[in-house]
């Protein structure tokens, strides 16, 4: 029994909430990936860009739940997302139509694409700050818990509760969709492939009659996609503010480099990895070893590796020593 | 001088918009102002060196600006005894055990050829390095954050002139330089930017949270000053009959003593954080003054022209002769130490340490459109960033609140969309920033005052 309620407590504390952490990361790592692999520069803008497309998914909800639509047991920003997406995607075509296009033509280095993406950081921060303000906000309605802990003991009987959040086992399931969806995309179909061969090698691309506009699009759209999915999952799971939205592009960026920064699939286990290795690093074990050792030698500190308070930097300290020892990635990068 | 037209123009339309704040809103905002821009001007001419002079992409400026901070606490702030007593002793130990550590690694670096092993080896003795120090130095940690929390909680410093932390400051940012420079400079140029930007955020995570050595959150504050207090002004001699002096024309009007009093103890307080602002403003500007001339110097020297050499052509550099990589870290500590002097002048000024406030937007980006709009490679540009930059920056509010006002001047007060803009005002500053960066990339990207190679 003691076996049991010890999985139940990892699985409660450490496992699900570090799947749905590292799927959220996922979805940024890729869309992080993407525009590397493809438009061939690092964005600093990831984060403000995400919390712009999760943004307009809040204001769609307020607006449909002051008309009284909503969804029952689901959020409401379901609904609110694909408006979402719209107005992301028209927001990043208007910027790489006046921004990064003039540099796409001018074949200027990466660091420069790098600082101009730190223009737009700056520009969409203040357009987020300016709409919304800075304010912690919660757009979250529907049934909360698909199992409560309290449910689940007496259910079960175990000592231990389980407890299941909807935004958890949503977020999970809308990013197998996404992912599986994106994956066939670029393997199957013609789009994709030609996207495969830009990122490859863009004058072969060229040369064999690829249309750089229209790669150019595509990934947009997939990127806004990817951004404000991920974005709104993150703002129901957690809560929206902009500042906290700016400071995830770091572990992003963390999980897109960990997994080979250009390689989708490298992107979206780096996501896992890095979430992974956050929770399990500075959990603390006590609880955990006190079902399973005999009592004679329970611990008596809290077996913690890191304070929670080293979060960031244990996914940060992973991608340094990735980056100085494998830069291209554990996943090899640039193939995408 | 007709060469140097556009740079004495810069300065002096800059200089007149100083004195406009001064005229307009107040002496004490405008030298507020002005000695932030003096701090920022030290930051971007480190960025500078970096960026300007050899082409190194650096966005850990935070960590380098808070490690200078924390050199200001911990030269200036006196030593806790109790604190010492407590746990000093678990403290030392730890340092002992990861200068063992360190050596340990070295020797195996240096001793055995790369392979599988080595690489294992070498990471089963950081972490169980980790673990030990870790638990070894929990008691210690726990016994001096136990001593009087409220007000010390921390080991204190060496209680010497806080001045001194400046050149301290640069020692630590060097030193923390040296290292991330010999691990990451080999990376390619956008992953050694991000690789820095997250180091950086490493930095102030441990500087957030050991308390033991900084505070952590709960700060430390009342830092000691190398000016005088305000305070102790006010009661001077011969302070007041300076003031007196200096301001006798407009008391002179006043008929009534009894007045002519109060108003002389209002101007003696005004008078004396102008004051305190003056004699900070002298030091940051001997501070600049003297970085001014050693980095014209080198920027002119067979050791300038090398690293343009080594910026615009890094193999041709090598097949010349130039050891690439020992210049790249020469420079990247260079330039971190002086970003290091300015974080301790930052707390010098503020009297204060605050490791929350660190923030990239303030600390890496800001600082970066500084160097990028006022003129990457040229240090009166790049000095010319620190103080446009600041300038907007701070005035951002008061200007944007002006033109929302003027555009929207048929519209009643009441109206939702012109209440939310006022409200917002703060944020407009974000948007001029980008909008600047992103103007000056596109139709001027070598910036206000551009870099000039003179052939001499």
């Amino acid at each position: 029994m003691d076996f049991v309620n010890a999985i139940i407590l990892l699985l409660n504390y450490i496992f699900i909430p570090a799947l749905t952490y590292g799927s959220q990361l996922a979805l940024g790592a890729i869309f992080v990936t993407l525009i590397y692999g493809i438009l061939r520069f690092a964005n600093f803008a990831t984060g403000d860009m995400m919390s712009f497309g999760t943004m307009i998914t809040i204001l769609f909800t307020w607006y449909f739940q002051s008309l009284g639509v909503s969804l029952g047991v689901l959020p409401t920003a379901l609904i609110a997302i694909p408006f979402g997406i719209i107005f992301m995607i028209l927001y990043m075509l208007l910027i790489d139509k006046f921004v990064f296009k003039y540099y796409r033509h001018q074949k200027s280095p990466p660091v420069q694409f790098a600082m101009v993406s730190i223009g737009v950081m700056f520009v969409t921060q203040a357009v987020v700050r300016i709409i919304i303000g800075p304010a912690d906000r919660r757009f979250f309605d529907g049934e909360k818990f698909i199992i409560k802990a309290r449910e689940f003991k007496e259910m079960t009987g175990l000592n231990e509760g389980l407890a299941i959040k909807s935004t958890q086992v949503l977020t999970i399931f809308v990013t197998i969709v996404l992912v599986s969806l994106l994956f066939w995309f670029l393997n199957k179909t013609k789009t994709g492939k030609s996207m495969k061969a830009y990122s490859d090698n863009e004058d072969l691309a060229l040369l064999s009659g690829i249309d750089p506009k229209k790669i150019v699009l595509v990934t947009w759209v997939i990127a806004g996609i990817l951004a404000t999915i991920g974005g709104a999952l993150y703002g129901l799971d957690k809560s929206f503010k902009p500042f906290t939205y700016f400071n995830n592009m770091l572990p992003i960026f963390a999980a897109a480099i960990v997994g080979g920064i250009g390689n989708p699939f490298g992107a979206f286990l780096g996501g896992y990895v890095i979430a992974f290795s956050e929770i399990l690093l500075t959990y603390a074990y006590k609880k955990f070893f006190m079902y399973v050792l005999p009592e004679s030698m329970e611990p008596d500190s809290l077996v913690q590796l890191l304070s929670t308070d080293y979060k960031f930097a244990v996914s940060f300290s992973i991608l340094v020593i990735v980056l100085i020892y494998r830069p291209s990635g554990i996943f090899k990068g640039k193939v995408l | 001088m007709r060469k140097n037209l556009n740079v004495i123009a810069a300065y002096s339309i800059m200089m007149v918009l100083i004195l406009m704040v001064g005229i307009f809103q107040s002496w004490n905002i405008a030298l507020s102002i002005f000695n932030l821009c003096l701090i920022s001007a030290v930051m971007t001419m480190g960025a500078n060196i970096q960026w300007g002079y050899a082409g190194l992409i650096n966005f850990g400026i935070m960590g380098y600006t808070a490690l200078g901070g924390l050199a200001a606490v911990l030269i200036s702030v006196d030593p806790v005894q109790e604190a010492w007593r407590a746990g000093g002793f678990d403290i030392l130990m730890s340092l002992w055990l990861i200068v063992v550590m360190v050596l340990v690694v070295r020797f195996i670096l240096k001793r055995f050829e790369k392979s599988k092993i080595r690489t294992y080896s070498i990471a089963a003795i950081i972490i169980s390095g980790i673990l030990l120090i870790r638990f070894s130095a929990e008691p210690g940690i726990e016994a001096i954050e136990a001593v009087d929390p409220a007000k010390t909680g921390f080991l204190g410093g060496f209680g010497l002139p806080i001045i001194f932390s400046w050149i301290v400051g640069a020692l630590f940012a060097g030193g923390l330089a040296f290292i991330i420079g010999k691990v990451a400079l080999g990376l390619r140029a956008d992953y050694l930017a991000i690789a820095t930007l997250l180091i950086s955020e490493i930095v102030i995570a441990i500087i957030k949270h050991e308390d033991w050595l900084t505070r952590g959150v709960k700060n430390v504050i009342g830092l000691k000053r190398p000016a005088p207090y305000e305070v102790d002004l006010q009661t001077t001699d011969w302070f007041i009959n300076l003031v007196e002096k200096f301001h006798s024309g407009k008391l002179n009007l006043i008929e009534n003593l009894a007045d002519r009093q109060a108003a002389l103890n209002q101007l003696v307080i005004e008078g004396s954080s102008v004051f305190v602002k003056l004699c900070y403003s002298g030091l940051f500007l001997v501070v600049v003054i003297i970085l001014l001339i050693l980095t014209q110097k080198a920027l002119y020297s067979p050791w300038g022209r090398m690293m343009r050499a080594i910026r615009d052509n890094e193999e041709a550099a090598n097949a010349m002769g130039k050891n690439v990589v020992k210049q790249h870290l020469l420079i990247f500590i260079l330039g971190s130490a002086i970003v290091g002097i300015a974080g301790a002048m930052l707390v010098t000024q503020d009297g204060l340490f605050t490791p929350g406030s660190y923030r990239p937007m303030r600390y890496t980006f800001l600082i970066w459109v500084m160097v990028i709009v006022g003129g990457s490679g040229n240090n009166f540009g790049a000095i010319l960033g620190g103080f446009v930059v600041w300038f907007l920056w701070i005035e951002a509010a008061p200007i944007s609140l002006f033109l929302i006002n003027f555009f929207t001047a048929g519209i009643p007060e009441t109206n939702a969309l012109k209440a939310h803009l006022i409200e917002s005002v703060p944020y407009f500053r974000f948007l001029m920033m980008g909008l600047g960066l992103l103007l000056i990339m596109r139709y001027r990207p070598k910036g206000i005052l551009p870099e000039k190679i003179e052939i001499k």
